[in-house]
């Protein structure tokens, strides 16, 4: 597991309140997105299952290519997050000229 | 069913145990102090730790369940898997980075990190615990159902090994051990199911699949008759004067719809459906009679693989292909699912009734139903409500749709797992890792659940095998590969919650508690104690609990998570206002909420105590939708009662 060893456990990253900050909020509206996306979907089989039936693309129905959409969205997401995420706001600023992650 | 148990799953699963439990004495020289006992040192890299996440998710509910709800009633069992996932997201936009931040050992730490107050650590102790054990039990349960098939052992010998196995995993190094234990596991798992799900669409569909050679039994289904007419019905079955067909309408029977054929000193029943036509069906079905004096009788005979007995065929085929056709060959993703949209594929109901002289019978009988109803919701019986006018139903769906999202980011040993890195960045990747690789791992679970359904390969009376029997179904060496790794899937899913569970007793109760002076060796000798107790207490419970279904347990557990950590974790992290008694207050609102709910509900009226499910005082089972936000409103209220007053008022 060249790489991938039990390392050293001291911190690379050194966080201030303007990165704590910066990444909240872009957790919390990427956090709506998802929400936005997940209710939906769980509105539409709650309250209107027969929808989920309807064919929508190459010959699968709403309920298959929404669900695959749900877990794609879950990865895209959360890979945009890591790339928004990966600098220290502060990073121009400090003695080490950033914390890139 | 009767398994015969395999000789190469037998050493494939021996050579991976014997590499588990190597890997962790290897490592176990590696965490001698406390913080490498929980936490695994905070070193292990983000990589490894997202892979072991996903580890530890895909539990055997996951794995086995998941695959096996979607083989028996279709798209129903894909809606968990897409729950499951979606609670991650509000595990790495919420919980990860702040969690990580605050916390040292244990999830308690974090919510205490304000306060320092006895009472959350307390209160979030005994959460963890609880959370943890129910946790457990379908771990255990799902060994024991595993083991059977697998070497051939009965259920509590396999709950026994699982449980003396994972002592020894834990007690010999601690969270580093599990993790790698997980990150091999978690990565086994999708590969093998990547190449189990190549061979299915390799293999294609067919209206009669093939197992060890031979072809599937085609129950009959006789129709459709305009009238329900047992003449009608015995010219159909081309029956003779000795034969003997009659209506089953005493006791139990009155509303089942059944027949029974005396053929041969025989005894079969056969189901009667009407469809919306009002066109009558009679079909053939199988079942299990337990007698009083304890002996078994399948379709007519003893259960048995020698002369004179007989066994449950096997089932889950496809009835009838678009254009009428016999095989696919092989197909592609969006072709395999679209076909079997257009095709018609059996189901299977049961039915069980208690004769008058005690024997209780268990008929399993076909249900043909087109692919469009197997691909959307509201097949299976918990989710049928979603098709009914009637509210409760709905709500019962958006109650557990609610705890799948917010139960992740609660689970005591999905947490712990944010210790294991060493900062908040680790953190956000490994979690990254983990959404990717699981994500992943439910796609597949379609494939391979609707694989099953249609490969002829299907024990009619465990759907938790559904996995394992389609990997037999494709080849012996793909059964053993598939069940060895379902089997670590517990192992390692057990080694977390036994370490969340014993750094919930010696740091949050001990030592934070009850103010137990300890140094790092005694934490972590206490820790291997209290690992071997709640491991022993996982054993029991795992063997008592043998009939339970592993679902439902975990549905438990997801909902009690949510109630009662998700409300203290997010308020303290987003509302200034928060109290530490409105942490601790909330917390035990939550669990005993939840819990007292479910044990009102219908599903254990008529699970646990036998009861008739029309008579439970809750309206639905599902506790989340009320649950999950008392938790937030007594937190709101306890805190806003309990603010510290300002410095001019005390002066």
């Amino acid at each position: 597991m060249a790489g991938f060893d039990h390392g050293s456990n001291e911190p690379d990253e050194q966080e201030n309140n303007e990165t704590i900050s910066r990444n909240t909020s872009l957790g919390l509206k990427l956090f709506t997105v998802y929400l936005a996306l997940y209710g939906g979907f769980v509105f539409l089989n709650t309250f209107s299952p027969a929808k989920m039936e309807v064919v929508v693309f190459a010959g699968l129905n709403l309920a298959i290519v929404y669900g695959f959409i749900l877990i794609l969205a879950a990865f895209v997401l959360a890979l945009i997050y890591g790339w928004l995420c990966r600098n220290d706001v502060a990073s121009t600023n400090s003695k080490n000229g950033g914390a890139a992650q | 069913m009767i398994y015969e148990p395999s000789f190469m799953a037998v050493i494939i699963f021996g050579g991976i145990v014997a590499i588990t439990l190597g890997l962790s004495f290897w490592l176990g020289a590696k965490a001698k102090s406390a913080k490498g006992y929980f936490a695994a040192g905070g070193g292990i890299h983000w990589f490894v730790n997202g892979v072991a996440f996903a580890g530890d998710y895909l539990s055997a509910a996951s794995f086995l369940g998941i695959c096996g709800m979607i083989a028996f009633y279709g798209y129903d069992g894909f809606l968990y898997s897409i729950g499951y996932l979606a609670g991650w997201i509000v595990a790495l936009f919420v919980i990860a980075e702040p969690l990580k931040r605050m916390g040292r050992f244990t999830f308690a730490d974090a919510l205490d990190s304000k306060f320092q107050s006895r009472g959350i650590k307390l209160a979030a102790a005994i959460s963890t615990l609880v959370v943890s054990i129910f946790y457990l039990i379908p771990q255990m349960v799902g060994a024991g159902a595993l083991i059977t098939p697998l070497l051939g052992f009965p259920h509590y010998v396999g709950v026994l090994m699982v449980g003396t196995i994972v002592i020894l995993i834990v007690v010999t190094a601690g969270m580093v051990s599990t993790t790698y234990v997980q990150f091999l596991k978690g990565s086994l798992l999708v590969i093998f199911s990547t190449v189990l799900t190549v061979l299915i669409l390799q293999r294609g569909l067919s209206t009669d699949p093939v197992n060890d050679g031979k072809s599937t039994h085609q129950f009959q289904i006789i129709g459709p008759a305009a009238s329900n007419d047992i003449k009608h019905w015995k010219s159909e079955l081309k029956l003779n004067e000795k034969d003997r067909l009659i209506p089953l309408d005493q006791g139990e029977w009155t509303t089942k719809d059944y027949l029974q054929l005396t053929k041969d000193d025989k005894i079969s029943y056969w189901k009667l459906t009407e469809n919306a036509d009002k066109q009558f069906f009679l079909s053939e079905t199988q079942y299990k009679q337990n007698n009083k004096n304890g002996s078994t009788i399948i379709n007519g005979l003893p259960q048995g693989t020698g002369e004179g007995e007989t066994d449950f065929y096997p089932v889950g085929r496809i009835s009838k292909l678009p254009g009428d056709e016999k095989e696919t060959g092989p197909l592609g993703i969006t072709e395999f699912l679209s076909t079997i949209r257009e095709s018609e594929l059996i189901l299977w109901g049961s039915d069980t009734i208690k004769e008058k002289d005690g024997a209780v019978l268990t008929i399993y009988f076909p249900k043909p139903t087109s692919g469009k109803k197997v691909l959307s919701p509201g097949n299976h019986p918990k989710f049928a409500g979603i098709r009914r006018d009637e509210i409760y139903g709905k709500l019962n769906f958006l109650s557990l749709m609610l705890a799948l999202f917010c139960g992740t980011a609660s689970l005591p040993h999905i947490l712990i797992r944010y210790y294991t890195v060493k900062d908040q960045a680790s953190a956000r990747k490994s979690t990254i890792v983990g959404i990717g690789t699981i994500g992943y791992f439910y796609i597949l679970t379609l494939f391979l659940g609707l694989g099953a359904m249609t490969s002829g390969s299907l024990d009619v009376t465990n759907s938790n095998m559904a996995a394992p029997l389609l990997a037999k179904s494709i080849g012996d060496w793909l059964f053993a590969v598939i069940s060895a790794i379902a089997f670590t899937t517990v192992l390692g899913t057990v080694s977390g919650l036994i370490i969340a569970s014993s750094g919930a007793v010696v740091h949050d109760l001990m030592s934070s508690f009850m103010k137990i002076e300890m140094n790092d060796f005694a934490k972590v000798r206490v820790a291997k104690i209290a690992s071997v107790v709640v491991g022993v207490i996982a054993i029991v419970l795992g063997i008592l609990f043998e009939k339970f279904n592993v679902n439902y347990l975990v549905g438990w557990a997801f909902s009690v998570a949510a109630s009662a950590n998700l409300p203290a974790l997010v308020m303290l992290l987003f509302w200034p206002k928060t109290t530490k008694q409105g942490i601790t207050v909330a917390i035990f609102t939550g669990m005993i909420s939840s819990l007292t709910w479910i044990l009102l509900s219908a599903d254990s009226y008529k699970g646990i105590y036998g009861l008739n499910p029309d008579h439970a005082i809750v309206p639905f089972s599902q506790p989340g939708l009320v649950t999950i936000p008392l938790g937030f409103i007594t937190l709101i209220i306890v805190s806003l009662l309990t603010q510290p007053k300002p410095e001019g008022m005390e002066s």
